[in-house]
């Protein structure tokens, strides 16, 4: 038996190598670097990499190939855009990350134990969350880059593992960190057997892993539909539970909740690029001729969870809360860019999800400003009057509300105006008009709390805002901006993103 | 068609305004307000050449377009972000960048005491330039942007002293009323999109004959909706009176020249749309009716000056809207109400300010009296857009309100009668309530308090108030004489064949002028003849009673949309705590440390969870299933 070595393409994988190099590095910062040097080593470091990643990721902005990993991994216009869109978000999140009070000082210690006591007293801090940010971030780039299903898994697990010990750091209110940490990773495991299970089923239907593969044997017919059908569905509810879509959401909010808020900005931001990514790819390639089998599905599925997520949110008296039903309702808008199947909405979705994106860590980075005494205050109802109190923090924070609401002049509103007329385009009607219908109930809820902010007396409870550390500052003014231009002027990223996105077979 | 890359300056200017006012923060308070005004008389200068530019072209060459850049390209789907200034929208550029800049003036002195001058001026610049969007954008979509623009503006000059409590409310109320009129806007947006594939004005003018009247009613009952509530009419007016907590120069600029005709703008500028659908047409008139006199009865029982001249300008507006709603021979005229209406309520806005200035802030009229002696300027501008507002020739109203209620009469039918009396009962009402104001408010005995010592208001307060009321004296006859309003505007309408004349101009001033002196006369039984109490009576008729409530405008709203509005709320909120909550309550729980983490999780949460997973995976299965099979 002979072996021949792999070739790989480094170029093209360098943006997800330098990620995880950068992880290693962080590992051994952790283990080896004493306690005052490890903070800001991490976040350089850390920093570094995405930088490094993102520059690289420019450099091959204009490559296609299916060879960079002997077929496994694909790099493509689209490729470029939501790796590029997964970085970005990435480092603006690294920005709130970096404010460590989040983040509990030994998560291997017992939440209110003297271990934990102790580690917070002499502030040894541990930083572990550096290197677990950057082996998400690698998993995240190769989620919408592989090619077959067995990388798309491996992706898939690389990105979700590190996403739920991160979700259990939180300092404050640990158990209910640690209880929703632990919740996501039992549902995750056991969306992760439906994907394989599909996985399976897809490989009996066209005795291939690849996705040209699993596209040449339904072009060409012939195989046992059951399989695919089967394959199509379960496969789906392992990438529809990442995206939190219902009724694979549930999950979200208590996650969204629980976890320390700097990661809850980074995962409801770039897992939904990622997630989404890879799923634009599988349907627009792989599943593209077996459309009538799977449109309604996703239509009914896109139709519920816009609904019931922009239901939902309006019940909602937690920030974060109301945030992560947000969140599922912008899934099910995003959905209706996979059921339009046409170039437009895959340019759509790819605007909608880094504009999305952007303007929910720009969200997250607002709630973690509002504060008391015993930390961030999330309780709605002491959200009141905010806009007297601070009034830039206040607006700042409508602006990205009203770019969820999708108002004019913001991100949000070129992003549901494209993904939704691209699906019109497409002939999927009944989903343009529940997402229209379901965005006005959205925009109520929206605006209520903008309402709220503005127009309602403060209460004097304690509540205040923290004066942004710069990093987060940042995060906050590049957010803010992105939403805006993207509102004001979108043309040229329109354009930009309409040159590269095409998907190679 | 013609371009011109100077438009942009008409926004450009105070926009940038506003930028620096806000952005330069506290190191601007003692020049913001000079910035500021001069920012919008420059955009005053800017519209003035445009019309000494347009009055040399012919009347096909004189619409000119500027595009900005392209703002939407999604597919098929192409917008850009462009300005149109045309016949109709050069009058909407004067008059607000005119009576804008007049405001700003007026506003230096009467905000001089306000420690927030300088951020008052940049929202007042915002204003301006979020208006002129509104009537400079070239499509719906671009229009939607001022729309939104200028709410957002209204919404901060009305709680501009959103330290006070019920300031904020009105804030609130006007903001969620607007809402449900913004989103008829978008709903038409949508629709026209949807059916006529583009949303600028030209493209769906060129398509709207092979365009379904079904779709162009619905378009059309959305813009109206859109304009209702923009515009305060029937049935989302009842945040008009509670804006009037604002700073009154907000009121005369937002509430009687401005924003609220953006609703007429929209309806005139539709016109395209609203002659192809009758119903949507007929639809516009009904309201403009219904709010006529709606607006007329509350302005009855107001004791408070400000919601007296609200509730009128809510019945003027009703005026043009009616106007509008007649068709391409109503356009016009609905434009010239606007106008001039814009110079005499402004005016008397400008006035009830100064007589606010003098009196401590009061508003309650049965606490004026006798002002005529102690302020002759504000009463002599006041009194002159009196004048105006009733419809006495030679002053502006007559040739505006006069030829509204002539093309009423002449609409035809039953419907011309029914119309025609409408809007002659409104000027009988209108003259009444006017009388009113005028009596409790200047002649009579004084009914001060105390601590009042009214004085006239300094010249920079009384100077803009001097120029509107010389507009509203002359500025009727200008715009009429040899029809000079009407064929400036006649391009963009369709041409009307020759209608019915049921009765003769003559005919129609003498009767509006007979209703008018027996609305002056009844007034002056009541309250010139008669000792008027300084507390409003309690013991009055149940008709004044209800005209006081705003005839149940608050109670309707409640029972129709609150009410539903809340229960659903609840019922959600319910739905929240017995679904969703019961999962969750473990994490609640475990915050008020009763630390059951295990149990928490073992006790089955997880496992709904992935039950819920579970089902819907089958549900999946199950959908695919049944599609192919």
């Amino acid at each position: 038996m002979e072996f021949s070595a792999p070739v790989l393409n480094y170029t093209l994988l360098s943006p997800m190598l330098i990620l995880l190099g950068g992880a290693l590095i962080g590992v051994l910062v952790e283990a080896f670097m004493s306690k005052a040097l490890r903070p800001i080593t991490q976040l350089s470091v850390t920093l570094g990499s995405l930088v490094l990643a993102l520059f690289q990721v420019w450099k091959i902005r204009n490559e296609q190939s299916t060879g960079a990993a002997m077929g496994s991994v694909v790099i493509d216009g689209p490729a470029v855009l939501l790796q590029a869109s997964i970085l970005i978000i990435s480092i603006i999140s690294v920005f709130l990350i970096a404010d460590t009070e989040q983040f509990t000082a030994l998560a291997a210690s017992l939440p209110g134990s003297e271990e934990e006591r102790h580690a917070l007293q002499t502030g040894n801090q541990v930083t572990e969350v550096y290197p677990l940010t950057l082996f998400a971030v690698a998993g995240m780039l190769l989620f919408p880059v592989s090619n077959d299903l067995i990388t798309l898994f491996v992706a898939l697990e690389m990105l979700s593992l590190p996403l739920y010990l991160m979700a259990g750091l939180s300092r404050r209110r640990r158990l209910a960190s640690q209880e929703s940490a632990l919740k996501y990773f039992l549902l995750g495991a056991f969306s992760s057997a439906f994907f394989l299970f599909g996985a399976a089923f897809l490989y009996g239907y066209s005795a291939s892993i690849t996705f040209a593969g699993i596209r040449n044997a339904v072009v060409g017919g012939g195989g046992n539909d059951v399989f695919l059908l089967i394959g199509i569905a379960f496969l789906s509810v392992g990438l529809l539970f990442k995206v939190g879509a219902v009724p694979f959401h549930a999950w979200s909010p208590d996650v969204y909740q629980g976890a320390p808020t700097p990661v809850t900005a980074f995962m409801a931001a770039a897992t939904k690029v990622a997630a989404f990514g890879a799923m634009l790819r599988i349907y627009y390639t792989s599943f593209a001729n077996a459309q009538w089998s799977w449109t309604p599905m996703l239509t009914i599925i896109a139709i519920i969870t816009m609904v019931f997520g922009s239901l939902v949110a309006i019940a909602q008296r937690d920030v974060k809360r109301m945030l992560a039903y947000s969140s599922i309702a912008h899934a099910g808008f995003l959905l209706t860019g996979v059921i339009a199947l046409n170039k437009p909405g895959l340019e759509a979705s790819i605007f909608y999800l880094f504009a999305y994106g952007v303007a929910t860590v720009g969200g997250f980075a607002i709630v973690t400003l509002v504060r008391d005494s015993a930390g961030e205050v999330t309780d709605l109802n002491r959200w009141k009057g905010l806009g007297k109190r601070s009034p830039w923090v206040a607006t700042a924070f409508a602006g990205f509300l009203l770019s969820f609401a999708g108002i004019p002049l913001t991100s949000g509103f070129i992003g549901k105006f494209s993904i939704f007329s691209a699906a019109y385009e497409s002939g999927a009607k009944s989903v343009v008009i529940a997402g229209v219908l379901s965005s006005v109930i959205a925009a109520f809820f929206y605006i209520r709390v903008i309402v709220l902010m503005f127009f309602t007396d403060p209460v004097e409870d304690g509540t205040g805002v923290e004066i942004p550390s710069s990093l987060t500052s940042i995060t906050v003014i590049f957010s803010i901006i992105v939403t805006i231009a993207l509102g004001v002027y979108p043309a040229p990223v329109l354009n930009f993103i309409s040159t590269l996105a095409t998907f190679i077979r | 068609m013609t371009t011109s890359n100077s438009l942009v300056y008409l926004i450009a200017l105070p926009l940038l305004g506003a930028a620096i006012l806000l952005l330069a923060g506290r190191r601007a308070d003692k020049w913001g307000h000079i910035l500021g005004t001069v920012m919008s008389g420059s955009s005053f200068a800017v519209g003035l050449y445009q019309l000494s530019q347009m009055l040399g072209r012919s009347n096909e060459a004189r619409p000119v377009t500027q595009k900005l850049f392209e703002w939407i390209s999604v597919g098929s789907f192409k917008v850009d972000a462009a300005l149109l200034l045309d016949q109709l929208s050069i009058c909407f550029v004067l008059l607000i960048t005119g009576v804008g800049t007049l405001i700003h003036v007026y506003s230096i002195s009467y905000m001089s005491h306000d420690h927030d001058r300088r951020r008052f001026f940049a929202y007042l610049n915002l204003f301006i330039a979020a208006m002129l969007l509104l009537v400079l954008g070239n499509s719906y979509l671009n229009l939607y942007v001022g729309w939104e623009g200028v709410g957002l503006a209204s919404y901060l000059l009305i709680g501009f002293w959103n330290q006070k409590p019920a300031y904020a409310t009105a804030s609130k109320k006007a903001f969620v009323m607007n809402r449900i009129g913004d989103m008829g806007l978008s709903f038409a947006i949508m629709i026209a999109f949807a059916t006529v594939g583009t949303v600028s004005f030209e493209g769906i003018k060129e398509h709207v004959h092979h365009t379904s009247t079904g779709a162009l009613t619905a378009i059309g009952i959305m813009l109206l909706v859109a304009a209702t509530g923009k515009s305060a009419q029937f049935p989302l007016q009842a945040w008009l009176g509670d804006a009037m907590a604002g700073p009154t120069p907000v009121s005369a600029l937002i509430h009687a020249a401005t924003m609220v005709t953006a609703g007429v703008y929209l309806i005139t500028r539709s016109n395209f749309i609203f002659d192809a659908a009758p119903t949507a047409q007929l639809l516009v008139v009904i309201i403009g009716a219904i709010t006529l006199l709606f607006g007329a009865l509350i302005g009855t029982a107001k004791d408070d000056i400000k919601k007296a001249l609200a509730a009128s300008t809510m019945s003027q507006i009703g005026y043009m809207i009616l106007g509008a709603g007649l068709g391409p021979v109503g356009y016009a005229f609905a434009i010239m109400h606007l106008l001039t209406h814009g110079f005499f309520k402004a005016g008397m806005f400008l006035g009830a300010g100064s007589v606010m200035h003098g009196m401590n802030d009061e508003v309650n009229m049965r606490k004026y009296g006798a002002l005529r002696k102690f302020m002759p300027i504000t009463f002599a501008t006041f009194g002159l857009g009196y004048l105006a507002i009733l419809g006495v020739p030679p002053f502006a109203g007559f040739y505006s309100k006069d030829m509204i209620i002539e093309t009423a009469f002449n609409s035809g039918g039953t419907k011309g009668i029914i119309l025609g009396s409408v809007t002659l009962l409104g000027a009988g009402i209108t003259a009444f309530y006017m009388t009113r104001v005028m009596i409790l408010t200047f002649t009579g005995k004084s009914r001060w308090d105390e601590e009042a010592h009214p004085h006239e208001s300094p010249l920079l307060m009384w100077l803009p108030m001097a120029v509107l009321a010389i507009g509203s004296v002359s500025s009727g006859f200008l715009l009429s004489r040899g029809d000079a309003l009407v064929n400036w505007l006649a391009p963009l309408f369709q041409e009307h064949g020759e209608h019915s004349e049921l009765l003769k101009p003559i005919v129609v001033s003498g009767l509006a002028l007979a209703m008018v002196a027996i609305g002056v006369a009844i007034a002056f039984l009541k309250y010139s003849r008669q000792e008027v109490a300084s507390v409003a009576p309690e013991d009055v008729s149940v008709f004044t009673k209800i005209a006081r409530q705003d005839l149940m405008q608050d109670r309707f709203n409640e029972a129709v949309f609150m009410r539903p509005g809340q229960q659903l709320t609840q019922v959600l909120v319910k739905t929240d705590e017995a679904v969703i909550d019961g999962a969750v309550r473990g994490v609640g729980h475990m915050a008020m440390g009763s630390g059951s983490l295990l149990r928490g999780v073992q006790s089955g949460f997880v496992r709904s969870y992935a039950a819920l997973i579970l089902v819907g995976a089958v549900l999946l299965i199950a959908a695919i299933w049944v599609v192919t099979n």
